[in-house]
C-alpha cells in the first residue's frame, strides 16, 4: 500500500513540476483551451463525440441531461469557491454556508416575483424588479448577514464556531419554512425573475433550459476565481494564512485577526449569496427545502475533498461531489446492472441510482485515507501537513 | 405566546421533555466521549444511533412482533425490551467500532489534518444511511406496542406511563454506570489519561488504540440504548431518523460543555425540557428552532458550555 501511495504522490507532483516548467505562454494557452472545452461541453453533439463507443465507458450522464448536471456542478463549484475562502484560507469551520445562499436566493425571489407578498399584500413595490438589479442587493444583503453572524460568533474557536454556524443555517431554514408573512412558508415563492437577454430572433435566452445558465455560471466562476486568486495573493490573503497557521502568533505579530476573519466570512457569504441569485434565476421557484444542512455538508465535503485552501481543489471537489453521484446513475445502463435483487423473498432496489450515495460515501473515505490533504492541495498547506507527518507519532 | 397552554400542560410537558431529554443525553454521551478523547466531532454517530433503532425492531421482529401485533404480557414485554436493549447496544457498539477502524484509524496513523476526519465521517454517514435506506426500501418501519399505554401512577396532575418510567430509570442507570466506569475503573483511568495527553499516556503504558476503540464502543452502547427508547417513544423509525436527532444530541453535548460527561447528560435533559416548554409557548412548528436559539445564546455567554470542557483535565 505504501508503495502505491509513494508512486501516486511522486507522479502527481511530477505532473505539477512539469506544468510549472512550461513557459508561461504554453500554460496560458492550455488554460484557455480548457476553458473553451468547458464552454462547449454541454452540447450534446460534443460530449457524445468525445465518447468512442466500445473503447471508453461513457463519461456523460445518460439518466440526466448533461447540461443540467453541469449546471448543478457549476453551482456547487461556485459555492465551494466561496466556502474555500472561509475554511481553506482563514481556517474557520463553517457548517452553515447555505444560510447565505438562502439570503441571496430569497432576496432575488422577493424582489423579482410578481407573486411576492411585497407586491401582492404589502404594496412596498409597484411591480417586480428586473433580475439584474436585484443581484447586487442580494450580494450586499448576504455580505451583511455574514458580518452580522460573524461579529458575535467569530470570537468562538474551532468546533464551537462550527456548531453556531450550523445552528444559524438551520434557524434560517426553519424560519423560512414556518413563517407566512413574507416568505410564504413551505409553498415558497414562484415565478422568480430570469436574467435578461434575448436571442436575435427575440426569444429570451434565460428561460428554463440549463445550457445558458451553465454558461452564465461558468463566466461568473471565472470572474470569481480571478478575484479570489488576487485576494489570496494580497495582504489579506497573507493575513489569512497567518491566522490559519497560528492565530495567537498572528495576533502577536500585529495582524488584526478578528477583522480578517470577519473579512473572510463576509466574502464567503457574498459568494454564497451570488450563487443563490443565479440558482433562483434558474429554478424559478424558491422554498426552504434547498437550504437543508445536507447541502451545506456537501459543499464542505467538496472543499475538503478537493483540498482546502486551493482554488483548483475547490473547483475539482465541487465538480466531483455532484458529478460522481450523477454519473453513477448511468453506470447501470452502461454495464447492464440489475435494478433489483431478491433476498429471502424481499425485493431490494440495488440500482446504482439508489446506491449512488452509498458508493459516494465509501469513495470519500477511501480518497481521504490515501490523500488526507485533498485531491489537489494548496502547496503551502501540503507543506504544513508534511511537517505534521514528520512529527514523531509516539505509539499508536 | 401561549402561557395558558404552558401552565395547563406543565406536568405532561415536563415528563415528555425529560424522556426526550434522556434520549438526547444518551446520544450526546457518544459525541462527548469521542470529542473528549480525540477532539473530533464524530458526525457518523447519528447513524450509529439510527442502526440501533433498526436493531431493536429486528429483535422484536425475530420474536414475531410488528407494529400490528397486540401488546404481550408485561413480564414478556420487559424481557423483550431487555433483549432489544442488549441487541441494539451490541449492534450500535459494533458499528461505532467499525467506523473507528475503517474511517478514523487509518487517518490517525497518517497524522492527517483534523478536517480530513470530518470528511471520512461524512462519508461513513452517507454510506451507512444509504445502506440502511436500501435494506429497508426507504420505508418507515413501525415498532410493536410493548408496554400498556395507560398511566402507571400519578401524583397530583403528574402522570407517568410505564414507557416513560422505564426510559428514565434505564437512562439514569446507564449514565451513572458510565460515570462510574470513566471515573472509578482502570479502563476509565486510561480514557482520562489519553484525553489529557495522548502521547504521554502512551509512554506511561496506556494502549492508546485500545482506549480509543473502547471510547467508540461505549458511545455506541449508549446510542443503542437510546435507540430502543426512541423506538418505543415514537413508535417507528426510518433510515434518515439519525440526522435530526443526532444534530440535537450534538447540540446538547455542546450545551453542557463538549467533552464533559455530566455536561452531556445535563445538556440533553435541559434541551428536551426547553424544547417542550418552548413548543407549548410558541407553537410546535418552532420546536427545532428553539434548540438552536438556546444553544447560540448560551454559547455567546458561556463559550465552553454549561459545565465547561473536561474529560481528562482536572477541573480548574
Amino acid at each position: 500500500m505504501t508503495a502505491v501511495r509513494e508512486r501516486w504522490h511522486s507522479a502527481s507532483s511530477a505532473i505539477g513540476r512539469r506544468v510549472d516548467g512550461l513557459p508561461k505562454s504554453a500554460r496560458i494557452t492550455g488554460l484557455l483551451a480548457f476553458i473553451a472545452f468547458l464552454y462547449i461541453l454541454p452540447n450534446k453533439w460534443f460530449y457524445e463525440y468525445l465518447n468512442i463507443p466500445g473503447v471508453w465507458i461513457p463519461l456523460y450522464t445518460t439518466r440526466n441531461d448533461m447540461a443540467a448536471v453541469l449546471f448543478y456542478c457549476a453551482w456547487i463549484v461556485l459555492l465551494s469557491l466561496g466556502l474555500n475562502v472561509v475554511v481553506g484560507y482563514a481556517g474557520l469551520l463553517d457548517l452553515g454556508f447555505f444560510g447565505f445562499f438562502a439570503v441571496g436566493a430569497y432576496t432575488v425571489a422577493l424582489l423579482t416575483s410578481p407573486e411576492s407578498k411585497l407586491i401582492t399584500e404589502y404594496n412596498w413595490l409597484e411591480s417586480p424588479w428586473p433580475w439584474l438589479v436585484t443581484v447586487p442587493i442580494a450580494i450586499a444583503l448576504a455580505l451583511l448577514s455574514g458580518v452580522l453572524l460573524g461579529a458575535p460568533t467569530l470570537r468562538l474557536r474551532g468546533d464551537y464556531l462550527a456548531i453556531v454556524t450550523l445552528g444559524f443555517a438551520e434557524m434560517i431554514r426553519i424560519i423560512a419554512k414556518n413563517q407566512d408573512w413574507i416568505l410564504n412558508g413551505d409553498r415558497g415563492i414562484p415565478q422568480v425573475g430570469h436574467p435578461p437577454g434575448n436571442y436575435p430572433d427575440g426569444t429570451a435566452i434565460f428561460q428554463f433550459e440549463f445550457k445558458p445558465y451553465y454558461w452564465l455560471l461558468l463566466t461568473v466562476i471565472i470572474g470569481a476565481v480571478f478575484l479570489i486568486r488576487n485576494l489570496a495573493n494580497s495582504r489579506v490573503g497573507r493575513a489569512w494564512v497567518a491566522i490559519r497557521e497560528d492565530e495567537d502568533a498572528a495576533e502577536l505579530m500585529g495582524v488584526p485577526t478578528f477583522r480578517f476573519k470577519l473579512w473572510a466570512f463576509a466574502i464567503g457569504a457574498a459568494v454564497g449569496g451570488l450563487s443563490g441569485t443565479l440558482w433562483a434565476g434558474q429554478a424559478n421557484f424558491v422554498n426552504s427545502s434547498t437550504f437543508s444542512l445536507e447541502n451545506s455538508i456537501l459543499v464542505l465535503a467538496a472543499v475538503l475533498l478537493g483540498g482546502a485552501g486551493s482554488i483548483g481543489g475547490a473547483i475539482l471537489g465541487g465538480f466531483l461531489v455532484i458529478y460522481i453521484p450523477e454519473w453513477l446513475r448511468s453506470v447501470g445502463d452502461v454495464f447492464g446492472l440489475p435494478e433489483t435483487a431478491t433476498v429471502f423473498g424481499n425485493d431490494f432496489d440495488v440500482s446504482p441510482t439508489s446506491l449512488r450515495y452509498f458508493i459516494f460515501g465509501i469513495l470519500l473515505i477511501i480518497v481521504m485515507i490515501f490523500r488526507p490533504q485533498g485531491l489537489w492541495p494548496n502547496r503551502r498547506r501540503a507543506a504544513e501537513l508534511k511537517d505534521r507527518q514528520k512529527e514523531v507519532a509516539v505509539v499508536e | 405566546m401561549d402561557f395558558a397552554e404552558l401552565v395547563r400542560g406543565f406536568p405532561e410537558l415536563t415528563t415528555t421533555g425529560l424522556v426526550q431529554g434522556a434520549i438526547y443525553a444518551l446520544i450526546a454521551l457518544g459525541y462527548t466521549l469521542v470529542y473528549g478523547v480525540l477532539r473530533l466531532i464524530n458526525f457518523a454517530h447519528s447513524e450509529v444511533f439510527m442502526i440501533g433503532t433498526f436493531g431493536a425492531i429486528w429483535t422484536w421482529a425475530a420474536f414475531g412482533l410488528d407494529s400490528n401485533s397486540g401488546a404481550p404480557s408485561v413480564g414478556r414485554s420487559l424481557l423483550l425490551i431487555a433483549l432489544a436493549i442488549v441487541a441494539a447496544a451490541l449492534l450500535s457498539g459494533s458499528v461505532a467500532l467499525l467506523i473507528e477502524v475503517t474511517a478514523y484509524r487509518p487517518l490517525r496513523r497518517r497524522n492527517a489534518p483534523p478536517l480530513a476526519f470530518l470528511i471520512t465521517a461524512i462519508g461513513a454517514s452517507y454510506a451507512l444511511m444509504e445502506l440502511m435506506g436500501t435494506l429497508t426500501q426507504r420505508r418507515q418501519v413501525g415498532s410493536p406496542a410493548l408496554l400498556p399505554a395507560d398511566t402507571l401512577f400519578s401524583i397530583g396532575g403528574w402522570s407517568v406511563t410505564p414507557v416513560q418510567m422505564l426510559t428514565l430509570s434505564v437512562a439514569i442507570l446507564m449514565m451513572v454506570g458510565l460515570d462510574w466506569f470513566v471515573n472509578r475503573t482502570r479502563f476509565g483511568k486510561g480514557i482520562r489519561a489519553v484525553a489529557q495527553d495522548a502521547n504521554t499516556a502512551a509512554l506511561m503504558g496506556v494502549n492508546k488504540s485500545r482506549v480509543i476503540a473502547l471510547v467508540f464502543v461505549l458511545g455506541g452502547l449508549m446510542a443503542g440504548v437510546a435507540a430502543v427508547f426512541s423506538d418505543m417513544k415514537s413508535g417507528n423509525t426510518r433510515y434518515n431518523i439519525g440526522f435530526l436527532l443526532g444534530l440535537k444530541a450534538f447540540s446538547a453535548a455542546v450545551l453542557g460543555g463538549i467533552g464533559n460527561l455530566r455536561g452531556a447528560a445535563i445538556g440533553g435533559v435541559l434541551l428536551g425540557l426547553v424544547e417542550n416548554y418552548g413548543s407549548a409557548l410558541f407553537g410546535s412548528q418552532w420546536r427545532d428552532l428553539i434548540a438552536f436559539v438556546v444553544l447560540i445564546v448560551l454559547l455567546m455567554f458561556r463559550p465552553t458550555g454549561l459545565l465547561g470542557e473536561s474529560l481528562g483535565r482536572a477541573r480548574a
